[in-house]
This record gives C-alpha cells, sequence and structure tokens, in this order.
C-alpha cells in the first residue's frame, strides 16, 4: 500500500552520513553469503528477531524518463500480491507470521525494512524472496494503490512545506530527477502501465545495486542463507544504468509563491559539499553551530530565543548520494518572516566575518562525538545505519574513525569551510504564505 | 482512572511501595520518601540512557480562560534556575552530546533528556533543579510566549485538518476539558503572564505528582542512588495531586460538523465517540476496544474496512483510533477518505454498513488469530527501543495506572474474546452519540473524478 507520507525530495540520507566512534565497540562482521553477497552484521541474541535492511541504489531516480513515479508504484506494489498469493492473502501470510515488512523509496534508494521473529525466520524470508522476486501487479491491486499514490500526489499539491520543497529542488536540480517529486505527477502516474511497473522493477531490483545489513539474533552462517535465499531469484543487473552526478543550478535570490495562511514556510539552500572534500567536517561542525545544532545553534538563539519570531529553524548538509546542498527551513508569521529571512542572512554573514568561539567549538564537538553512539541503540536502527553506510560508500571501520575526524577540526578549518561556502548572496530562499514586506528577486 | 483512585489520599502515595512479585525482567519501580515515583528500564546493549520525568498535570487540568499554561510552562521551563541561565539546560546536554525536550498532553507534561549513560547525574541534577527552583527572567516571557503563538500558527492555523480535530473536540465534550486544545485558543494564549505561569508552577510542580522513567544502560541501585541524592530533598506539595476534572453528562445526540477549506486535498470523513479509558485493575474493556481498532482497519489488506471498503473500491484510506492511555474516558474513532467519484453520502453509508455487518458477525476466527499473533511479536519489537517503553511506562504512569497495569497489558490484550470484542463493539460502534465529521476541499480545488463526485452528491441533496 502507500502510506500517506511524502518523501522529501533529498532529505532521506541525511541522517546516514555522519557516523562515529561509539564508547563502546561495535562489532560489525562483514560477511560473504554463500552465493556471493556481501553483508555487514551486528550479532546480538538478547531479543528473539532480526532487522534487516536492504537497500536497491538508485531508487526513484531510475524512473525511465517520462514515467515518474514508475518506481514508488511498483514499490508500494510488492507487498500487494506475489506467487500464488493475491495481495489479501500475501498479507495474511505475513501477520500469521508477526513479521513485519516495509517498503519505501527516495531518491537515492529503495529500502526495504523487514522483522522477522526467530521462531519463524525462514518463513517471513521466504515470503520477502517472493515479494522481491515474483510480485503480480494484479489490476486490482494496481488500480488501488494508484488511487492511494494519487492521493499523496494530491496532498503534496496543498501542504505548504511540500509545497517549498519542491520548488527548491526545481530550481536546484534541472533535468535531474532529484528535481521532482519521487511520486510524480497525477499525469504521470495516470499513464502507467502493468508493463511500467514490470520495467520498473527490472530497472531497480537487482544484485548489482543491493546493500545488505543486518542486527540481531542471528549467526553469520545463519544470515548468508537466508540473504541467498531472498535475493538468490533476483537478476544479477539492473536494466537501468545507476543514475548520473546532479549538477546543482541553484541561484541566489527570493521566490514567494502565495498561499492563504496565516504563516510563510521557508525552506532555502546554497551549494554544499560532498562527503570527500577534506573540508567537509569542517562544514559539518560550522552546520551544527550555525544551524543544525538545536537550541544551542546561532540561529535559534537570534530568531527564537531573542525575539520570538519562530518555533522552529534549522540548518544541515544535505547530502545525497547524487549531489548536496546546504539547506535550511522554518515557518514564520506573515508580518514577522521578512525579519526571520534578514536575520538568516545576517547570521550568515557573521558567521565569515567572526568565525566561532574556542568554546562553541568545543560544545560543538563534545555534541557530535557524544551523540554518535547513541545512535546504535536498537537492533532497527543498527541495520538502517549499517546499510546507509554502504550506500554512501563508507567503510565498515568508518564507526572508529569518523569521531577522530571531527575531533581534528579547528577554528580555523571552520572559518576557512566559512569563506568558501558560506555566502548569503547565494542562498535561495523559497516563501510560502503571504509575507509581509518580502520581495521576489524573479 | 475512576473517582476512587483519584481520590486516593495524599498520605498513601507517600507510603512506601513493596517490593513487586512478578516484575518483567530488566524492569525495576520504587517510590522516595517525597512521593516521586520512579520506574528503572534496564538495557545494556547501547551506552545510552533516557530520563524521562512525568508531571501528573497537564491541559485538561487548566482553568477556564487560562487554555495553554500548561504547555507554556512547559517552555518557561527551560528558561533558568538559581544554578542555571535561560537555555543552560538545553546547551548543557547538548555540549554533553546528548538531546533534550519537552511534550505536554491533556493529562501530563513530559521532560525528557537521551544522553551517554555515564551524564545521567548531571541530567539529574538539572533536572531536579528545576522541579523547585525555576526562576522566570521578566526578558523572557513575552518572547516566549510569541514561540508558542508560533507553535499554534505552524501545528494548527497552518494545518486544516488539525484545525478541524480542535472543533471536532469542541463539539465532541459538552463539559469536560478534553475538549480544550492542549496548545490553547489563541485569544487566551495572547493573555497568558508570568503571573499565570507561576502560579501554575508553584501549584502542580512537585516530587509527588511526578513519575521519574529511567530506562537503558543503567541498574536499578544505580538509579536508586541518584534519584535519593538528586530529587529526595525536594519538599513534596501537600495539595499537589491532580484535583477531579469536570465530567461529562449524559450526551444524547449525534452531531455531525462539516468544514470546507481550499488547504484540503481531499474529502475526510472522521467519527468519534466518548470510550472507557484504561483504568487500575480494569482494563478489559480497553484492551477489547485496542483489539478492536486492529480487527477494524489495523491492516490495509486484511481488516474489515478494509475488506469492505478499500478493496471493494469505496476507500482510499481506512482507519481506526483508540488510545485507552488517559485520565478520564477518551474517543475510539473511525476515518474514510472516500474513493474519488464515490460520493461521500455513499461511502458513509457503506461504512454505516459494514459495521452493522460487524456488529451483527462478530470477529472473523482467524483474522482475531492474526491480530493476537501482531500483538505478540509487536511485543517482542518493543524490546527494542528502552525508549519506547520508557513512553509505555511513564504514560502509564502519568495517567494513574500502577505498574502491574502496565506489566500486565500484554497479557491482557492477549486474552481478549470474541465475546470481550462484540461487547466493545456495541459500545462504540452503537453509539447514537457519535460526532460525525467531513473536512471537505473547497470545489475548484479538487481533481476532475472529484468534481463529479460532488457532482454526485449534490443530486443526491449532500451539501459539500
Amino acid at each position: 500500500m502507500i502510506r500517506a507520507v511524502f518523501t522529501l525530495a533529498f532529505a532521506a540520507l541525511v541522517s546516514l552520513t555522519a557516523m562515529g566512534q561509539g564508547a563502546r565497540a561495535i562489532d560489525i562482521q562483514e560477511i560473504t553469503s554463500p552465493g556471493g553477497i556481501k553483508v555487514w552484521l551486528v550479532e546480538d541474541h538478547s531479543i528473539p528477531f532480526t532487522a534487516l535492511s536492504l537497500m536497491f541504489r538508485g531508487g526513484a531516480s531510475l524512473d525511465a524518463p517520462g514515467k515518474r513515479g514508475q518506481i514508488s508504484l511498483m514499490t508500494a506494489l510488492l507487498e500487494e500480491g506475489s506467487g500464488d498469493m493475491s495481495s489479501v492473502q500475501y498479507a495474511e501470510a505475513v501477520e500469521g507470521l508477526g513479521a513485519q515488512n516495509r517498503f519505501d523509496v527516495g531518491d537515492d534508494a529503495l529500502i526495504v525494512s523487514a522483522r522477522m521473529l526467530t521462531e519463524n525466520r525462514d518463513q517471513a524470508a521466504g515470503l520477502l524472496r517472493q515479494a522481491l522476486t515474483e510480485p503480480r501487479f494484479d489490476p486490482d491491486a494496481v488500480e488501488r494503490v494508484r488511487g492511494q499514490l494519487q492521493a499523496v500526489i494530491r496532498s503534496e499539491a496543498t501542504d505548504p512545506n511540500a509545497i517549498a520543497a519542491k520548488e527548491l529542488a526545481r530550481q536546484a536540480w534541472g533535468d535531474h530527477p532529484y528535481a521532482t517529486s519521487v511520486n510524480g505527477t497525477a499525469g504521470s502516474v495516470a499513464s502507467l502501465t502493468r508493463d511500467d511497473l514490470v520495467a520498473a522493477k527490472d530497472r531497480i531490483l537487482a544484485r548489482d545495486r543491493v546493500v545488505v545489513a543486518a542486527a540481531g539474533d542471528i549467526t553469520g552462517e545463519e544470515l548468508g542463507k537466508l540473504i541467498d535465499s531472498v535475493l538468490g531469484g533476483l537478476p544479477e543487473t539492473g536494466s537501468a544504468p545507476l543514475p548520473q552526478p546532479a549538477s546543482l543550478q541553484l541561484t541566489g535570490g527570493v521566490t514567494v509563491i502565495d498561499w492563504d495562511s496565516p504563516q510563510t514556510v521557508v525552506n532555502f539552500a546554497q551549494p554544499g559539499l560532498p562527503m570527500s572534500d577534506p573540508d567537509y567536517f569542517a562544514a559539518f561542525v560550522a552546520d551544527h553551530i550555525l544551524g543544525g545544532g538545536g537550541f544551542s545553534s546561532r540561529l535559534m538563539e537570534e530568531i527564537r530565543e531573542k525575539r520570538g519570531l519562530t518555533y522552529g529553524v534549522g540548518t544541515g548538509l544535505s547530502n545525497g548520494v547524487y549531489g548536496e546542498t546546504w539547506q535550511g527551513g522554518m515557518a514564520s508569521a506573515n508580518d514577522k518572516v521578512a525579519e526571520a529571512v534578514d536575520l538568516i542572512r545576517q547570521v550568515w554573514d557573521r558567521f565569515v566575518t567572526e568565525g566561532v568561539t574556542e568554546k562553541e567549538l568545543a560544545d560543538a564537538k563534545t555534541y557530535l562525538t557524544g551523540e554518535y553512539p547513541l545512535r546504535f541503540d536498537g537492533n532497527g536502527k543498527i541495520a538502517s545505519i549499517l546499510a546507509g553506510m554502504q550506500l554512501i560508500g563508507l567503510p565498515a571501520d568508518y564507526v572508529n574513525t569518523r569521531n577522530s575526524k571531527i575531533e581534528a577540526v579547528t577554528a580555523e578549518d571552520v572559518q576557512r569551510v566559512a569563506r568558501r561556502l558560506l555566502h548569503s548572496d547565494q542562498i535561495r530562499f523559497v516563501l510560502v504564505g503571504r509575507p509581509d514586506g518580502v520581495e521576489a528577486t524573479d | 482512572m475512576n473517582i476512587l483512585s483519584r481520590l486516593t489520599p495524599f498520605a498513601l502515595v507517600l507510603a512506601a511501595t513493596p517490593a513487586l512479585a512478578e516484575m518483567p525482567k530488566g524492569i525495576s519501580h520504587f517510590t522516595l520518601d517525597n512521593g516521586l515515583e520512579a520506574v528503572v528500564i534496564e538495557d545494556h546493549r547501547a551506552p545510552v540512557v533516557v530520563q524521562m520525568l512525568w508531571y501528573r498535570i497537564g491541559s485538561a487540568d487548566e482553568q477556564p480562560g487560562k487554555s495553554g499554561i500548561a504547555h507554556y510552562l512547559e517552555h518557561l521551563m527551560f528558561k533558568g534556575t538559581d544554578k542555571l541561565a535561560a537555555g543552560e539546560l538545553s546547551k548543557t546536554v547538548t555540549a554533553n552530546g546528548g538531546m533534550d525536550n519537552a511534550f505536554t498532553s491533556y493529562d501530563f507534561t513530559t521532560y525528557f533528556q537521551r544522553i551517554a549513560s555515564d551524564r545521567l547525574p548531571l541530567i539529574m541534577e538539572m533536572e531536579s533543579d528545576r522541579m523547585a527552583n525555576l526562576r522566570i527572567g521578566e526578558d523572557d516571557w513575552q518572547a516566549e510566549r510569541q514561540v508558542v503563538l508560533e507553535e499554534r500558527s505552524q501545528r494548527t492555523d497552518s494545518d486544516p485538518g488539525s484545525q478541524f480535530a480542535e472543533e471536532r473536540s469542541a463539539v465532541q465534550f459538552y463539559n469536560h476539558p478534553y475538549g480544550r486544545p492542549v496548545i490553547g485558543w489563541r485569544q487566551e494564549m495572547e493573555g497568558l503572564t508570568r503571573e499565570d505561569a507561576i502560579a501554575w508552577y508553584d501549584a502542580h510542580y512537585a516530587p509527588n505528582a511526578a513519575v521519574l522513567v529511567v530506562a537503558g544502560d543503567v541498574t536499578a541501585d544505580q538509579v536508586r542512588e541518584l534519584a535519593q541524592k538528586y530529587y529526595g530533598p525536594v519538599p513534596p506539595k501537600p495539595d499537589a495531586a491532580r484535583k477531579p476534572r469536570p465530567q461529562e453528562p449524559v450526551q444524547r445526540s449525534p452531531r455531525r460538523i462539516e468544514r470546507v477549506d481550499a488547504r484540503v486535498a481531499q474529502p475526510v470523513l472522521i467519527r468519534t465517540v466518548i470510550a472507557p479509558e484504561r483504568n487500575p485493575g480494569d482494563q478489559q474493556t480497553a484492551a477489547a476496544l485496542t483489539v478492536l481498532a486492529d480487527l477494524l482497519a489495523g491492516s490495509a489488506q486484511t481488516s474489515v474496512l478494509a475488506r469492505d471498503l478499500v478493496l471493494t473500491g469505496k476507500a482510499l484510506y481506512v482507519n481506526a483510533f483508540y488510545d485507552g492511555l488517559s485520565v478520564d474516558p477518551t474517543t475510539f474513532g473511525i476515518s474514510l477518505v472516500p474513493v474519488p467519484g464515490v460520493p461521500n453520502d455513499e461511502a458513509e453509508a457503506a461504512l454505516d454498513a459494514a459495521l452493522t455487518k460487524f456488529l451483527t458477525d462478530g470477529p472473523d476466527p482467524a483474522q482475531l488469530e492474526r491480530v493476537k499473533t501482531s500483538i505478540r511479536a509487536a511485543r517482542v519489537y518493543a524490546q527494542d527501543s528502552a525508549h519506547g517503553r520508557a513512553y509505555d511506562y511513564g504514560q502509564g504512569l502519568a495517567v494513574g495506572l500502577t505498574v502491574e497495569d502496565v506489566n500486565d497489558w500484554p497479557d491482557i490484550l492477549a486474552a481478549v474474546t470474541p465475546e470481550d470484542i462484540r461487547a466493545a463493539a456495541k459500545l462504540v460502534l452503537d453509539s447514537k452519540v457519535s460526532v460525525t465529521g467531513w473536512l471537505l476541499p473547497a470545489p475548484d480545488t479538487t481533481d476532475e473524478a472529484a468534481r463529479s463526485a460532488s457532482a454526485d452528491a449534490a443530486k443526491s441533496g449532500e451539501i459539500e
């Protein structure tokens, strides 16, 4: 089925891009299954279930030209009938085992998150294999789920947050799939045929583009066999080439979209930097101090704490597999949003001219390094983080080296990267609302 | 909870709690001499701890005219103490690699931090400090009132679904304060003052009106020692216990409410009825209602309403919702989004027919078995999140349940019988006093299919 949520363009993988050293070593086993599939495992037998995360590279960015929404609709149909089971029969079988499978798709990956009880793990894995390798795309299920997807598209069109994110993505990414919603448009989804869904499956569900991680009550040997059974029936290669890097088209300025609401939603972005950039960690620390650090950040201090102009404002390095920005968001009353936007520019400029204090730097480092091991507190989270690391090309020992890269950042590094990247005249603000005293620049 | 337990004498709360017999593995419970109840949930898989402090006070305890004060005070609790400057608590937590936040509901106000387990003394020291020593600076309270007004704009006024929920609640409850929004009505929020906030704090923030939950990589002995050290010295307040609230009279009339808003993408029907909550030693009806909600709409393919309405092309989505963790009677609800082209009245008639059929037939044994299996599996998966279990215990105790009640809940769910479900269904699905709401898009914003739907509806006499 389609869940009534939309995927924000290029926000999906941000949380996976920063890893570090745990206060307690995280023991990642790198396994190769008998069938040759690489899997990362954190073994923990204290709770009788296994969490499994599969990520297929490319995600909805592998939609064929003119078929936007193809992979999203296909993904939602994986649990709507497969093999000799109808949609209802399949759901009955999964529910009868107490298994839980989620199928999601974003710009960078199609993500399968499964939880299986130890007592019937093989049967649960068999049902997952069936969903991935033998989906039926029965006409009644296709029409039903297509209707649900159309409802999500209509909801996006009346949600100011989605409208703002969509416009920012449109301006940022030109003709790359990042520029448009993974769910497609009412028109593109209406025209998708069953053949398009079969083609969508072949474009992405293949062994050459899957990364796998698991955590929980399973040994390496058991996991190797299980993965071979789940993925062994998939084609060796996907029919679509992996997406090309996106080139950022963003220009500085202000876009206003009229929306009848007491508040204006603001999304903003400027160029970011890839994780491979030598200054990535300096920028990561800078962002925390600037706007990423919640109540501790400069933007929150100036705009919320001192002036009460917003309930929340924040920024983040948004690093997708195929492109990156430095972006942020807030909402503010129509008659106050001009002041709030101006403050964002001022905080930006002051960051470049003044740099950061030693205390800000030290506090940012203790947060960023201390927060890291807290992420690994459950099988489901561990499996997801480990698959995400593989998706963006990080080695397993990154969990042990990441924090030292943050510790090495100096105040000079932060100021250098700020001078290089933070330019308030390069920020594109998209405002959705009825903002007083804000002029659109184009 | 019921009248008797609401009026539990203060002296009883102070009495030492005996060690409980069959506590689940890793769960322990104790009460300090000053009345602070504590639950410890051990999970040593990661070096993380969550501290949650639940005050048994919420928006439903506010006086008329002061709506929003519970939530406003929650914000002001970050504005400092004798020892901490405004904002310093959050900054200290962050600088130590943790995160913190707070939330307010009808029945409780909760503060929490998530941090490396060796920092538990630090966060306990700061949390216990603001239990007794809050200082709200002259400069801070007005800016923060703007912040909560912006929060209202963002959460409620920018979202027609939230606005509609607020009005449906006001229609649902004639007399009980659950009819008022937690965040407050705007014009009353605008008039809240620092004095209002301090009065609220002085009256309600005390160890004997709070529940401490610590979950993660800690032992019960550690938590007991630290809790005694930091919270133990905070004096109790004799009148801090929650007072009874105005209760609902007998309701006699069904109500219908309709709202058209251009920001709505498609019509949605939401029907609610007042339903009993979980009470100490008496959770069977609530368990049956919980299983009933699962049977009706817990699966997108196999549930009663999915089968009768979604698979038949009448509805895009169905949902049934019920949460028994509440001080006073709560609501059981059903929602539905019609398939474009299906007139709203036809979708609603199909819903009524499906519910009538369920009232006649009762639960399908195979489906009930699957729901029970899902509940049993969810119990295993729940072990994966110490934070989640902290919510279960904290919320349970905050609304007046005992630790045993929370411990017993999964078994009570597992023991629900088809007869229990029939009785629960009769209670909430056969009610003559439900509130039925339709949230509708403006006619010109809908797509072509929906336009033909409203044309059909107009022919059948329905007003959209």
